[in-house]
């Protein structure tokens, strides 16, 4: 099973709640997704780490060739290619790598070359395999680094993503692969306006999910309500609490520093479990 | 000399628009007749390389020069390539804007922003 844990804001808890479920697993996979800004390989801090170049192919022009016909530069839906100065010039940062160019030039002046945007890391921690996509500054999309990270996902029986911020094509990507999504929101009416963008897509997307409320106290607040006018099960409340958010401001996995933390993991994780396999 | 300026209707008396790649119309005026032409920007709802595909209209109808109050990086690499000169615009009137250009008093676009790219 696939456990995607997303929330429309950053800083919610994505990777804490993600770190230490798959934590608590045992043996389990991990898998960072936030490929813009990957932090999850702070807590788990890997060994035995393999890495792997990612690239994509962007299309390459032969001037000798090309007639100036134009078909890829009408054909390109992201306006990676333009006529100037009678020649082809091609903007790599826009391109989507669909190869529809290349497809289509009627001369053959256009052929594939290979651009490597990023990397994907992997390795150890305990028994927890780690996975975490690494995406280079300056690149525009991280998504085929996403599609890279899920294809190493099927050979363990629990694993747990932990999706990009927001609801944007990234995001839409990981939730597809996912079995079940958790969304971590805080008791807050900005915590509650991004739950909404998040529970919208996946819901959009056909996935079952539950909410997580992180920073949770114990009063009336803007996600308990919103979870009950939606009638969305609230899985976890993770209390908002000094010695937590001190482990984890010093990447420490509190499910492996604290027993207490151990257990209120665990009882999300037989939560979901329960859930998952109804 | 054929001037290119981005604007927001196809009217002489239309404000200038703030953005090139996503404007809604271009105003194409010969500077020797006097006469003006609009073209619309099927550029501008795109989802992205809008410039791009503004600026490939812009040498397409074989502009000499763009009058306009910014541009992005990669419209200008386009725009640069075909050799249509840039120059910044000093208010939103277009028909001002043409008068000061021909008087030599607007100066070459410099400050080229990196773009509203979206991933």
């Amino acid at each position: 099973m696939k456990i995607a844990v997303l929330s429309g804001k950053g800083g919610t808890g994505k990777t804490f709640v993600s770190v230490n479920l798959a934590a608590v697993a045992g043996d389990a996979m991990y898998v960072d997704c936030d490929v813009e800004e990957p932090n999850g390989h702070l807590f788990f801090k890997p060994g035995a780490v393999k890495t792997r170049q990612v690239a994509v192919e962007i299309p390459l022009v032969d001037s000798e060739r090309c007639t100036g016909c134009r078909v890829c530069v009408d054909f390109c839906n992201y306006h990676a290619l333009a006529w100037v100065g009678g020649g082809v010039k091609i903007f790599d940062e826009i391109c989507h790598s669909c190869g529809g160019c290349i497809i289509l030039c009627p001369e053959k002046a256009l052929t594939g070359k290979e651009k490597v945007i990023g990397q994907v890391q992997r390795g150890k921690s305990e028994a927890v395999t780690v996975l975490s996509g690494m995406l280079n500054p300056g690149i525009p999309s991280g998504v085929p680094i996403i599609k890279e990270l899920l294809k190493g996902t099927e050979e363990k029986e629990r694993v747990f993503i932990d999706c990009p911020p927001g609801s944007a094509c990234i995001v839409m990507e990981t939730v597809a692969a996912a079995d079940y999504c958790i969304l971590v929101t805080e008791p807050t009416v900005f915590g509650v306006h991004n739950l909404n963008m998040v529970w919208e897509l996946v819901t959009l997307l056909g996935k079952p999910c539950g909410v997580v409320i992180n920073k949770f106290v114990e009063t009336e607040n803007p996600a308990e309500k919103y979870c009950a006018e939606k009638e969305i099960d609230v899985i976890g409340r993770i209390p908002f609490d000094a010695e937590l958010g001190l482990l984890n401001s010093n990447a420490l996995i509190a499910v492996r520093e604290k027993a207490k933390y151990g257990r209120l993991f665990g009882d999300l994780l037989a939560r979901i479990t329960g859930e998952v396999w109804l | 000399m054929k001037i290119a300026i981005p604007v927001n209707a196809k009217s002489m008396e239309s404000a200038i628009c703030q953005s090139f790649g996503r404007a809604p119309y271009y105003l194409f005026y010969d500077g020797e007749e006097g006469t003006s032409e609009f073209k619309e920007n099927s550029a501008c709802a795109s989802q992205g390389g809008a410039g791009i595909k503004a600026a490939q209209l812009i040498v397409d109808e074989k502009a000499d020069v763009l009058l306009t109050p910014r541009c992005g990086e990669n419209a200008a690499q386009v725009l640069r390539g075909a050799g249509v000169k840039m120059y910044k615009t000093m208010n939103d009137s277009i028909r001002e804007n043409i008068q000061a250009f021909k008087e030599g008093k607007l100066s070459e676009l410099r400050d080229i922003h990196p773009g509203h790219h979206r991933g």
